[in-house]
């Protein structure tokens, strides 16, 4: 005896799906989880705070600027910082590494949805709960610090749109170090470089304007600074129409290129899994 | 003629796993040439299930059961041989087969851990797109026919292991796929799980005419469920056939088991009639071989005051050990042995 198999909904209504029950599963373990997940934010601000009071000290003793970047700029930028950081959280490498190292991936692939499908949903569905939980820590680092920031309204909607990308293009990226995995079994030694370069041409350490131009011609040709320094700068540095545009259409430019590698990198990755998988 | 279910036509895996011996000296020596080794874990293997059927798989353990399951599931690619499941190749992992099929692994976890199942559920409703009226229908009558309860409702990772198992397994079927691949679904539970687990798959297995390919350590699961036995060893297959043949086959021996009507039971030799494997509460049991047996029978009966004679299969499981130990010293003598194919 067989029955008829369950109707399906459209491919469009599924994906849509799909993200939205992530969100759910995100939004209900991040509430579990809360205060883990508040430290963990915490203990995040630190890295931009150090940075922050050493470039107000800087500042200072240089009579009130580093080129051009007023105290209460640096501390717009590194309290925009703090937000970016937080949406820029991935699934990172090494979550691939273990993934793929326990066989957990197996059951992933025995669903018919691609897997990195499954962690952009499920980290977007954080990204709201993320934002609710920074604003205390904001208002608290904008009382100490007085950041000084002047946004347009396109200004202000380029930067919101921007979160996204730079969410999108940092989970492609590691999605894409993190099949590395498939190859090498541990990732964490290649993943350190990338970090590395990510502090140093992406404007998470110092703003990018501060940097030699060699570096900022670098950073150019290389998708970091679109994952941080163009997001913070959408809000805080006053950038033109045409920076603010042409800067989203680099960002899906980086999202075009880091869709293609993945999916190249999955092809080839995938027929390896039997050598590491249990 | 339909297509069958699934068709496997000599199938091959080999893995090239790295070795080295162990200490300092080997693991310098390897940074500069490292050694593989190539582990044929499955060695042309095949074998035709037709659609509904349900077939156990069995073999001891690295046998090369999981990793045909794998290859039939599109999670491993074959070293070469041909696969179809339901007209799909595996290894192209195409969503439309993925929809038809499942794969149970005992020992894995696929549900949010800190999530009821019902959670869970819901995400695996939305990656398989199904329809939300057909999907709480489905979802509905597994709840009832698992007796899961309130277990849907609890934090997963607040279930006992059966419990988890049962709620898996719901799991696994959301999207009703077509062939269920079970590798060791029952492992680790009590009896009593074991069994609802069992009639689970044999209901679902009747309502949906899905076709089943399970292992299975535990042979109450096989006899249960499957009429055809497929039985590898060392990644060839050695059986496939029907489960009674198996026994008439490999099962060279008999078991007599004799009650006698007065005496003690110690104070009678037994050994002239065969292999003596015990007594209990009066009643002996003699092995003997399998063209002996109504020979020996009709001597007990002659030559005893016998109250009670029955003559016996031996236990599935001494069946399944006699057709490995078989293999293995085939193996050892390198002759390969000749499958008893249906």
């Amino acid at each position: 005896m067989t029955a008829a198999p369950p109707r399906l909904v459209s491919p469009v209504r599924g994906l849509f799906d799909v993200y939205v029950q992530e969100a759910k599963i995100a939004i209900a373990q991040q509430i579990q989880y809360r205060a883990a997940n508040y430290m963990y934010m915490l203990g995040m601000v630190a890295e931009p705070v150090i940075y922050l009071v050493v470039w107000q000290t800087v500042a200072a003793q240089q009579g009130g600027s580093v080129a051009g970047i007023t105290a209460g700029q640096f501390a717009a930028y590194y309290i925009v910082w703090t937000l970016v950081r937080n949406i820029n959280i991935v699934f990172t490498p090494y979550g691939w590494e273990e993934r793929i190292r326990e066989g957990q991936l197996s059951a992933q692939l025995l669903r018919p949805l691609f897997p990195i499908v499954e962690d952009l949903g499920f980290f977007l569905g954080w990204k709201p709960v993320v934002v609710l939980l920074w604003l205390p820590i904001a208002f608290f680092l904008a009382l100490v610090f007085h950041p000084v920031l002047n946004p347009s309204p396109l200004a202000v909607a380029v930067f919101a749109v921007s979160l996204l990308g730079a969410y999108l293009i940092r989970s492609l990226n590691q999605s894409s170090l993190g099949l590395i995995t498939f190859w090498t079994t541990r990732v964490g030694p290649v993943f350190q470089l990338y970090i590395a370069a990510e502090l140093l041409l992406s404007g998470r350490l110092v703003p990018m304007q501060l940097m030699p131009d060699w570096v900022q011609t670098i950073a150019n040709l290389l998708p970091f600074q679109w994952t941080f320094g163009f997001p913070i700068e959408a809000l805080v540095g006053n950038l033109s129409t045409e920076q603010l545009l042409g800067g989203l259409l680099a960002q899906l430019f980086w999202i075009a290129v880091g869709s293609i590698l993945v999916r190249v990198v999955w092809r080839f990755a995938v027929r390896r899994y039997s050598a590491v998988a249990g | 003629m339909p297509e069958p279910a699934i068709h496997v036509a000599d199938l091959r895996k080999t893995f090239s796993v790295p070795v080295r011996e162990g200490g300092v000296v080997a693991a310098l020596r390897s940074l500069v040439r490292r050694q593989h080794h190539e582990v044929q874990a499955v060695s042309g293997v095949s074998f035709d299930i037709e659609p509904g059927e349900v077939v156990g798989f069995l073999g001891p353990n690295g046998a090369g059961k999981t990793t045909t399951l794998k290859m039939l599931s599109g999670l491993l690619y074959p070293t070469s041989g041909e696969v179809r499941v339901l007209g799909h190749v595996p290894s192209k992992r195409e969503a439309a087969y993925l929809r038809q099929i499942t794969m149970v692994m005992g020992n894995r976890n696929q549900l949010q851990w800190d999530l009821p199942a019902l959670d869970s559920y819901e995400l695996l409703r939305a990656i398989y797109r199904l329809h939300p009226d057909d999907f709480r229908k489905i979802r509905d009558e597994f709840i009832e026919l698992l007796d899961l309860g309130d277990l849907v409702r609890k934090p997963v990772r607040n279930l006992s292991l059966g419990e988890r198992m049962k709620v898996e397994t719901a799991a696994a079927l959301l999207h009703r796929p077509q062939v269920l691949f079970l590798d060791e679904p029952t492992i680790g539970l009590d009896v009593t799980m074991q069994k609802r687990i069992r009639s689970f798959v044999a209901e679902y297995n009747h309502r949906y005419g899905a076709t089943v390919l399970l292992t299975s350590h535990y042979m109450a699961d096989v006899q249960a469920l499957c009429k055809r036995v497929i039985v590898i060893h060392h990644g060839r297959l050695l059986f496939d056939g029907e489960l009674a043949t198996l026994a008439a086959d490999f099962g060279a021996d008999k078991t007599i088991a004799v009650t006698l009507k007065e005496g003690a039971p110690e104070q009678v030799d037994f050994a002239p009639y065969g292999e003596v494997l015990g007594s209990d509460d009066g009643k002996v049991s003699i092995r003997v071989g399998r063209g002996r047996a109504p020979d020996v029978a009709a001597r007990l009966l002659h030559d005893l005051p016998v109250a009670d004679l029955t003559i016996e299969d031996p236990p599935i499981e001494d069946v399944i050990e006699s057709v490995f130990l078989g293999a293995s010293a085939d193996a050892s003598e390198r002759t390969p042995e000749p499958a008893a194919t249906r």
